[in-house]
């Protein structure tokens, strides 16, 4: 193993079955399901699996879901506002926490 | 950008690259097509009488299969254009597709039309929309296509500028734009007008086409909201490794990737609805051709008795075996791509 990822090993994502093929089964049809038209479209799903992809720092994940955007008629400003979404939910759960420091800063302070 | 062919570039010989798509070392389509029993692939029957009118073209389309532009010279004479009426005449199709480069161009188009129409067939003009606002003497091809009643048929890769003008060339969306206003005021669109304008989308990259459907839906709501322009159809199509997208393809690194997902998506209900099964493509110089992709590549129809408008044979035609090569998967990969479109 030279690197820790490897773009070759999402071709071998399913091959996770190797291990526990029952876990991957329903693991897979799992994911099958969630990704199907429904209440949401197809190309809404990807657009949110793109930005989850993001926010979870995902490699196999971005470069999956950049391509499944695409062919799902997605373009340039489509994808990066998506990102821009995970940055912004990403962002502000950080500083959100900063109440928890100034209730705690407050609390020491006279 | 001047064209592969005046570039003398590498890739430019057909030979060359049919070599290229030969040496790939996934699976050859042909043995793909047997495993289903579609070996030999045979003609369904003759509909569509595809005439590509020359490469003559005023745009230079990264992706261009045809490797048209304004430096290819190569266009159809009148006398080739009577050969063709003559051998359509002898058949029963039912629709007559012209294309090119962009087929206006040729200076018999309009004659060509003409003859055409008095046939009582179906016409499509594959229309490149720059050309009716190029020169003001292309300024009333809407009118003379709603005269004959010419279903038009036009890329747009994206109702953006920036992902069209990539594809198509500097400035090709707003000229595009405007030509679809032209359209629209003559009728073409227009609901109960009977005047089709459909319009195609390619991928502008080494990607698969969206489904069809929720493209045409999204190019509706954006076209109608920002320009107010409306059509009847969207064709979702898939660029094909011939020519410029080949090349493409090459240079950016994206060569075996993007045949391994053609290969992949591989879809037998989409093979066995190619195109080629009830189409023949015709090229400038009256050869005849399984589809324009072969005709580019340059893979005469298979049978030595029918191969050119002089010795047209419709019966020969229809039972011949047509040749297919790696390029083929484009066809066959995920919900099929034909020149109207998804198949699937």
């Amino acid at each position: 193993m030279k690197t820790y990822y490897n773009p070759e090993d999402l071709k071998k994502f399913g091959n996770i079955g190797e291990f526990e093929p029952n876990l991957a089964k329903k693991f897979f049809d799992y994911y099958g399901e969630v990704f199907k038209e429904g209440a949401l479209t197809a190309r809404e799903k990807s657009l949110i699996a793109l930005a989850v992809a993001h926010a979870v720092q995902c490699p196999y994940c971005i470069d999956a879901y950049t391509v499944d955007t695409m062919e799902k008629g997605c373009d340039e400003q489509q994808v990066m506002e998506a990102v821009h979404v995970a940055a912004a939910i990403k962002g502000g759960a950080l500083l959100v926490h900063s109440v928890q420091m100034m209730n705690k800063f407050k609390e020491l302070s006279m | 950008m001047k064209s592969l062919k005046v570039q003398q570039h590498p890739l430019s010989p057909a030979q060359r690259q049919i070599e290229t798509l030969e040496q790939s070392a996934f699976t050859p389509f042909a043995e793909k097509l047997d495993l289903i029993g579609l070996l030999p692939l045979k003609p369904t029957h003759l509909d569509i009488f595809q005439i590509n009118m020359g490469k003559m073209c005023n745009q230079v389309c990264k992706h261009c299969h045809v490797d048209a532009g304004p430096d290819r010279k190569e266009i159809m004479t009148r006398d080739m254009m009577e050969l063709c009426l003559i051998a359509i005449r002898k058949t029963s199709v039912t629709t007559i597709d012209l294309t090119g480069g962009a087929p206006e161009m040729n200076p018999d188009f309009r004659w060509f039309v003409e003859e055409l129409s008095a046939l009582g067939k179906k016409i499509i003009v594959r229309c490149n929309l720059t050309i009716i606002v190029a020169n003001p003497k292309y300024n009333d091809l809407p009118d003379f296509f709603k005269k004959h009643q010419i279903e038009v048929v036009s890329s747009l890769p994206y109702f953006t500028a920036i992902k069209t003008d990539s594809q198509r060339g500097e400035g090709v969306f707003e000229k595009s734009i405007k030509a679809l206003k032209m359209l629209n005021e003559v009728g073409y669109g227009i609901e109960g007008s009977n005047l089709i304008i459909n319009l195609v989308y390619n991928p502008a990259g080494a990607f698969l086409p969206a489904a069809q459907h929720a493209l045409e839906l999204e190019f509706k709501l954006k076209l109608w909201k920002q320009y107010g322009i409306v059509f009847n159809s969207l064709f979702a199509i898939t660029n094909i490794p011939v020519n410029r997208f080949l090349n493409y393809l090459i240079t950016s690194n994206n060569y075996e990737g993007y045949m391994e997902k053609l290969v992949n998506a591989f879809n037998p209900g989409a093979a066995a609805g190619v195109m080629c099964r009830n189409t023949i493509s015709v090229s400038w110089d009256g050869y005849l051709y399984d589809c324009d992709f072969n005709q580019m590549l340059e893979l005469n129809v298979s049978t030595p008795l029918s191969r050119h408008l002089s010795d047209f044979n419709t019966e020969i035609l229809e039972n011949r075996n047509i040749v297919v090569n790696e390029h083929c998967y484009g066809c066959t990969a995920g919900a099929g791509s034909s020149c109207g479109g998804t198949t699937v």
